[in-house]
């Protein structure tokens, strides 16, 4: 970049660090205060980095950077991911034993189970998840697009504009900044700026899919694009809000009550159904076929995987909602819709599943192939059980309980967790040029824990979800509810127990993960070949 | 295979801007169809008689139960089940949440659904039961709250609070806003000053030291307010649920 252009950079991100002091010493709350200054220390030290190189000497033009892939920031993403999918595994863990043993609130603000709950809930979710599919999206939209990623260092504002959007809503949290309304909690503040980092991800991922190289554009980059094109759609209208003040972090929802309920849930289901679904299929049908060998098993089945499951997801949030006061219709299409997402789940699964087809020996002796295996086959149990629970009558048992938190990790641990470590396995000898993984003894370990976890997990959910709504409806011969509720909280404490032991193995997997990568990075042999650097001449 | 030969998906696979373009119809509809019609079905809200906007202290009380996350654990959804409707009363009207911005109908009973605890236990079993959970339920897995006898609320901002609600259509009157930083005030005192006026501005609102500290106003004061009128508002003597068919 030249001289001015630093220049223009510096002095705007001084009036970014004067006009963030000047709001912190007129806030209205210590949070938006506290964050105020978060805001300004960052610009200040954009600035201390960026004078650094300052110089109004033109800078030579490196013709090396074009014909490259730009695998730093996927180096960075790779990273990000490890560390905030051990942060969020461990928080999940606390707030597991917090259930089980109460005491462990402390009973002060920052520490109990509402305040700490979103924050697991985000950290698994938007820090690990979103920098998986971040990191593996600008990976795997450059190979398969021969091209460099779009407008330059934009990627890299993407990804630290990213951790800024999750540093500023963790630390939120625990100060109590939230809508409250789940997986959307962040408030109005933190919601802009997170659209702003999000339409520079969309012009990054959209810009390299222009410019690519190959006629066709990749199965897997329709996944991400309509991943990240719907997130935007359901972040923008779900977090339409009025600031109580431009100076404060407090702002009251658009919408009320039966239609906001709605928004939220059409926002929270595909949550689950762009983020955590649509966005690991991408990475799904590009890292099973190059591990395994082997091409997609059937590339029509893609094609009506891909649209019948993005059409069909949008819908299938009121099954969130079954007898409530949302009306009738809404709930029975939401029903309806969700039963039929049953069919193209299982399309997608058969696709990733058979595409081991002639490879099958890979599993014995590749434990990184057998993780990926098994993530698609919690993939295809959990988008069976979704489907069955949104049937209203089973709905009425399973609402309310601790059912559905078993549902959300047989697919989030199952499903998310392991395909994105068995990538990000697949991606560190790759991105450091290794020969290969430090041990694959000790990927089978991980992925012996994790099982052994989510099984833990979900059947000790299973077990006290359908207790709870059985003992909660329970007459006597006299007509009489049997149990009171508190009763029913008793009764819950052994499988809390159990949970968060399972909770504990898929975090040790995680730590064991961790050693692996550090000792591959640190002492693993490098390759001969440079793996996938130069391709791009053309 | 006709149609097929017909429409070719390489069309779509060669060029981005239409993947792009097809793809966002696609996701839009579904959201198009289910959630546009609730903002024009008359029938979406049912009439009731009783409903009001919340007063500036059950406001700031809101603000607490949203701040600490309560709906993770528990719910304000009542569902139409014999055994709900024994346990907690009468199932939940669209109506009862039309004034709450956000919903907070909750989706996990950890703990028991709150739609109508309001006026089943006294100020002093929330006082104990908010600070010390298991003082007076053994079996809660529920975090003690002392904090909110202790943290006192600036009454400074509650009018920008209820513009704001005023805003995005919760009807409160400029009078109401006016009078907001004067009526919180006199709602959770015993001195029974001003309370004539806010209770003519918000029917059915109660008036007393809800924390039990005189001349203290905390946020306990104004958690207790909200949870003591949780689902006290519609007069079901006068709702017929059959022409409120939905």
């Amino acid at each position: 970049m030249s001289g001015y252009g630093v220049l223009a950079k510096l002095i705007s991100l001084g009036v970014v660090a004067l006009v963030a002091v000047i709001v912190a010493a007129k806030g209205h709350d210590a949070a938006f205060v506290f964050h105020a200054y978060v805001i300004s220390a960052v610009a200040l030290g954009l600035i201390l980095y960026y004078s650094r190189s300052f110089s109004f000497a033109p800078v030579a033009p490196s013709p090396a950077a074009e014909s490259t892939y730009f695998d730093d920031v996927v180096k960075a993403g790779v990273i990000a991911t490890v560390f905030w999918g051990v942060a969020g595994f461990l928080l999940g863990v606390v707030i597991a034993s917090q259930l089980a043993w109460p005491a462990l609130n402390l009973d002060l603000p920052w520490t109990t189970f509402g305040r700490l709950r979103p924050l697991h809930t985000s950290a698994v979710v938007f820090a690990f998840g979103g920098n998986a599919l971040i990191a593996t999206s600008f990976y795997v939209v450059q190979r398969t697009c021969r091209a460099r990623l779009a407008f330059g260092n934009l990627a890299w504002f993407v990804f630290w504009g990213y951790q800024l959007f999750i540093v500023l809503a963790a630390t939120g949290y625990l100060l109590g900044v939230t809508e409250s309304r789940e997986y959307a909690e962040p408030e109005w503040y933190v919601d802009i700026w997170l659209t702003l980092v999000w339409v520079a991800y969309f012009l990054v991922f959209f810009g390299t899919l222009l410019k690519r190289r190959e006629p066709h554009i990749y199965v897997a980059n329709w996944f991400y694009l309509a991943f990240i094109v719907t997130i935007a759609m359901l972040h923008i209208i779900n977090n339409l809000a009025v600031p109580v003040s431009f100076l404060g972090s407090k702002s009251y929802s658009l919408f009320s009550g039966v239609q906001d309920a709605l928004i939220q849930w059409w926002y929270g289901h595909n949550a689950v159904g762009f983020f955590l679904t649509a966005g690991f299929l991408g990475m799904m049908y590009y890292f099973v076929p190059k591990r395994a060998g082997r091409p997609i098993y059937s590339y029509r089945l893609s094609i009506v995987h891909f649209w019948s499951i993005i059409f069909l997801y949008i819908w299938a949030g009121p099954h969130h909602l079954h007898y409530t006061a949302l009306p009738d219709w809404a709930q029975t299409l939401g029903m309806v819709f969700s039963v039929m997402l049953w069919m193209p789940s299982w399309g997608g699964m058969i696709n990733g599943l058979m595409t081991l087809s002639g490879a099958w020996d890979k599993l014995r002796t590749d434990p990184v192939l057998r993780m990926m295996v098994m993530a698609v086959a919690f993939y295809g149990m959990s988008t069976f059980e979704g489907p069955v629970m949104s049937i209203k009558s089973v709905n009425s048992l399973s609402h309310y309980t601790d059912w559905t938190i078993g549902h959300v990790h047989s697919g989030a641990l199952g499903w998310v967790g392991l395909i994105s470590m068995a990538a990000v396995y697949d991606l560190v000898p790759k991105l450091w040029k290794k020969a290969g993984l430090y041990s694959d003894r000790l990927v089978s370990w991980h992925f012996w824990l994790a099982t052994l976890g989510i099984v833990l997990y979900a059947s000790s959910m299973w077990v006290s979800g359908i207790m709870q709504g059985l003992m909660w409806r329970e007459y006597d011969d006299q007509g009489f509810l049997v149990y009171s509720f508190a009763e029913s909280v008793a009764a819950m404490y052994p499988y809390y127990v159990i949970r968060m032991t399972g909770g504990l193995f898929f975090l040790l997997g995680a730590l064991i993960m961790v050693y692996n990568l550090i000792r591959t990075v640190r002492e693993s042999p490098h390759t001969e070949i440079t793996v996938g650097t130069p391709v791009l001449a053309t | 295979m006709g149609k097929f030969q017909m429409f070719n998906h390489a069309t779509i696979e060669r060029n981005a801007t239409i993947l792009l373009v097809l793809g966002f119809i696609t996701v839009a509809i579904g959201g198009i169809v289910e959630i546009a019609p609730l903002f024009y079905l008359q029938n979406t809200i049912e009439k009731v008689d009783g409903m009001r906007p919340y007063t500036p202290l059950e406001l700031a009380g809101r603000n607490v139960y949203v701040r600490e996350g309560c709906y993770t654990c528990h719910s304000q959804m009542i569902r139409p089940f014999r055994d709900e409707t024994e346990r907690y009363g009468h199932y939940s009207l669209a109506a009862e949440s039309m004034y709450d911005h956000p919903f907070q109908w909750g989706s996990k009973r950890t703990g028991p659904d709150l739609a109508r605890v309001g006026n089943r236990y006294s100020d002093d079993w929330h006082r104990e039961h908010l600070a010390d959970p298991r003082s007076v339920v053994p079996e809660s897995v529920m975090p003690g709250y002392p904090f909110l006898m202790q943290t006192e609320i600036d009454t400074k901002y509650i009018a920008d609070h209820l513009r704001a609600n005023q805003i995005i259509g919760v009807p409160y009157t400029d009078e109401m806003v006016q009078a907001a930083q004067a009526d919180m005030v006199a709602q959770a005192s015993d001195s029974g000053e001003g309370a004539d006026e806010l209770v003519k501005r918000y029917p059915k609102s109660q008036v007393r030291d809800f924390d039990g500290q005189a001349g203290k106003l905390t946020e306990m004061d104004a958690l207790v307010a909200y949870l003591q009128m949780l689902g006290t508002l519609v007069d079901f003597s006068t709702f017929k649920a059959e022409t409120e068919s939905r």
